[in-house]
């Protein structure tokens, strides 16, 4: 079973290089791609099985002696998070298909370059799931990066290179910080292995332990989107295509999560930062959400969402204990599914109306009815309705907090409901605009704006509405106005502006393609399977965070007994 | 372990001058600024290699007059990502340039929002979206103003 450990690295990079190879034949270059992602589905599914059965899955790479050497290890999280990162990519990537056939976003897909790029991506995230050292887990982060900057920027529009300027700068910077992590681990205890530093960091003085835990904690901490080093998140994942945001949004905040809950656990067990961490977990939470609350567009919208319920997870991982612990685990397990269907959603509500726009949109419970089913599910489930997975991945972290029973824990309780009902409160503010609402009445808020945004010479608020109308109503010229030329040219325009709104608001008139419809549709029954399933899942995690607790079987299986 | 001095200030002042570099506005500063904080962090592997030595080659010198070889290696891969993510931001810089006439990194659309407000010193009206425009005690700061 070992041997097979590496495969979700390499047979993406190999589908890569074939997709590459036939980037002329867009049908052969699916097949392959999709093929490659069955697999890595069928492969993490085993290595979740062998692992929760015979321990942790070790191979060590290039036959160098044993504790040299790169060593990847699935262990029950790794497994768990590898397994459902392959779904969702799987998902996500037969989602795309039908987006690059239809040309949905001509501008933006040139096909040929998305499905290498993507296989890199993905290959870059198992293995960060399955590095078994830290350069190992830096160079995983290069590559599902290297790949995210292409995908963000996808077709250079302008809105576009704005928002992975910014992007790209973050994560270099930030991988500069890495690799100064990186250095000072090895300068103090000469090793990069991850069996080989749980033994070795006890033995530092808490001052250089310290900072080099808070040195990786940055790192990651920017990865994931943990307030307050969140920033660049919301501004610039919904630029990109719906497709893109998805598997961004439900993966790589995910695998800075996992590499907090690795260093957190792994190598720096008696952590003395878990307040830190605790008030850190409440402020991103209450931070995000109320960002969230005063958005407009669903897409910011959920990217906001998706920082606030880093929050959790974060607050798992600082409890510390085998509950909390496993209760992050599931809530990953959880958010990675949720977040992304909820983009895929929003892509679907993108391509029937052109637009994402809460002000514009209304009435797509009456014209969209299924789409309609396929957002409210995912996003009762995000705020933590019962009987779904949220609920349950909510009731875990909160249980795990009040055994935990200081002061700061039971703050956090409270931030958590608080951050649960306000997730409510905007999930239903969508909800009742842009689906429950009857499109007159959307008609008429959108033409209301529009005058008091002229009253009061509001340049931003019609820019919102009128970005959201020029979108619906051309489809040629999509070049979003820059704030600078929008100043300047204000006033020009209105009487064009004002037929617009009249304009019914569906760019596509008949059904959404299958192809769209149904890997959502596979996507939110996943979701609801894992609320099913949640009993022997919760099991599962519980397994892993006692291993995790104890490190002794993730260290033997990599460096073997004869120690 | 004593280190060496002449590497880690030099090191030191490559990151300080990338920072510096970093918090300019236009994106090809900051990517001088960028490159500088690479070479700064790798020179910092040069420090954690430990003591130098002998060329890391078996057979010609005994292991103990050898120079660590990780950290070496360690470099090189970094290095040769630095050169493919220089690359791309070069790119992103030149289609910047092509699209607005220069490459300016530019603000969050929000925050830009934001400061449009600040500037005419209002409030933030978050919008009422029942009623359908903003909602009435807007005027309030505007009389102010």
């Amino acid at each position: 079973m070992n041997d097979v450990v590496p495969l979700p690295v390499l047979l993406p990079l190999f589908g890569c290089g074939a997709a590459l190879m036939f980037s002329r034949r867009p049908r052969v270059q699916r097949a392959i791609t999709v093929s490659v992602l069955v697999a890595v589905v069928a492969i993490a599914s085993m290595l979740l099985v062998a692992a929760d059965r015979h321990g942790p899955q070790v191979a060590w790479l290039g036959s160098w002696p044993r504790p040299l050497g790169l060593a990847l290890v699935a262990d029950r999280v790794s497994a768990l998070m590898l397994l459902v990162s392959a779904i969702v990519t799987l998902a996500v990537l037969v989602y795309s298909l039908a987006q690059g056939g239809a040309s949905e976003d001509d501008e933006s897909t040139p096909v040929s370059i998305y499905h290498p790029t993507f296989m890199v991506l993905v290959a870059g995230v198992s293995n960060a799931f399955l590095a078994g050292d830290l350069f190992n887990l830096f160079v995983s982060f290069e590559m599902l990066l290297f790949a995210s900057y292409v995908l963000l920027t996808l077709g250079g529009t302008e809105s576009r290179i704005r928002a992975g300027t910014i992007y790209v700068v973050i994560n270099m910077v930030s991988s500069a910080l890495f690799l100064i992590a990186i250095a000072a681990v090895y300068a103090a205890t000469g090793s990069l292995n991850f069996a080989q530093l749980s033994e070795r960091l006890g033995d530092l003085p808490d001052g250089v332990a310290l900072t080099l835990q808070l040195l990786l904690l940055t790192v990651f901490a920017i990865k994931a989107a943990v307030f307050p080093l969140s920033f660049w998140l919301p501004d610039s994942y919904p630029t990109a295509p719906a497709p893109v945001t998805a598997v961004f949004a439900g993966l790589l905040t995910k695998v800075g999560v996992y590499a907090i809950l690795r260093t957190q656990t792994l190598l720096f067990p008696d952590s003395p930062l878990s307040n830190l961490l605790l008030w850190t977990a409440f402020a991103t939470m209450l931070v995000g959400i109320l960002g969230a609350v005063a958005q407009s567009d669903v897409k910011r919208m959920l990217s906001f969402t998706l920082v606030s319920h880093i929050g959790y997870m974060i607050l798992g991982i600082a409890l510390g204990s085998a509950e909390g612990l496993a209760g992050a685990t599931l809530y990953v397990v959880h958010h990675i599914t949720i977040q992304t269907v909820l983009f895929l959603v929003v892509g679907l509500i993108e391509y029937r109306t052109g637009t994402t726009s809460l002000l514009r949109l209304g009435g797509l419970a009456k014209t969209a009815p299924f789409i309609a089913i396929l957002f409210f599910i995912p996003a009762m489930n995000l705020a933590g309705i019962p009987p779904l997975s949220g609920y349950l991945g909510k009731i875990g972290l909160l249980q795990a907090a009040v055994a935990d029973g200081s002061t700061t824990a039971y703050v956090l309780v409270g931030g958590a409901v608080v951050t649960s009902l306000l997730t409510l409160y905007a999930m239903a503010k969508a909800w009742a605009l842009a689906f429950w609402r009857s499109e007159e009445q959307a008609r008429e808020m959108s033409k209301a704006l529009n005058e008091a945004a002229a009253e009061h010479d509001e340049p931003s608020l019609r820019h919102i509405t009128k970005r959201a109308v020029e979108k619906n109503a051309s489809e040629a010229d999509r070049v979003m106005p820059t704030d600078v030329a929008l100043a300047a040219g204000a006033t020009e325009g209105d009487e064009e502006v004002d037929d617009l709104y009249d304009k019914p608001l569906h760019a596509r008139e008949g059904a959404t393609p299958r192809t769209l419809m149904w890997p959502t549709t596979a996507l939110v029954a996943f979701s609801i399977a894992l609320t099913v399933v949640a009993g022997p899942l919760f099991g599962l995690t519980e397994r892993a965070s006692v291993d995790m607790k104890a490190r002794t079987p993730y260290v033997n299986a990599v460096l073997g007994d004869d120690r | 372990m004593s280190a060496n001095l002449t590497l880690i200030i030099t090191a030191a002042s490559l990151i300080g001058v990338s920072v510096y570099l970093l918090l300019e506005r236009s994106l090809t500063r900051v990517l001088v600024g960028l490159l500088m904080l690479g070479n700064g962090v790798n020179l910092l592997f040069m420090v954690a290699a430990g003591p130098s030595g002998h060329p890391p080659v078996a057979g010609k010198v005994s292991a103990e007059d050898m120079t660590d070889p990780l950290p070496q290696a360690l470099v090189l891969t970094a290095i040769v990502i630095a050169l493919g993510t220089t690359a791309f931001a070069l790119a992103m810089a030149y289609r910047s340039w092509q699209l607005n006439g220069h490459d300016d990194v530019q603000d969050d659309v929000e925050d830009a929002a934001i400061r449009r407000r600040a500037l005419r010193d209002e409030a933030s009206d978050s919008y009422d979206l029942t009623t359908g425009g903003p909602d009435d005690d807007d005027s309030a700061p505007e009389e102010k103003a």
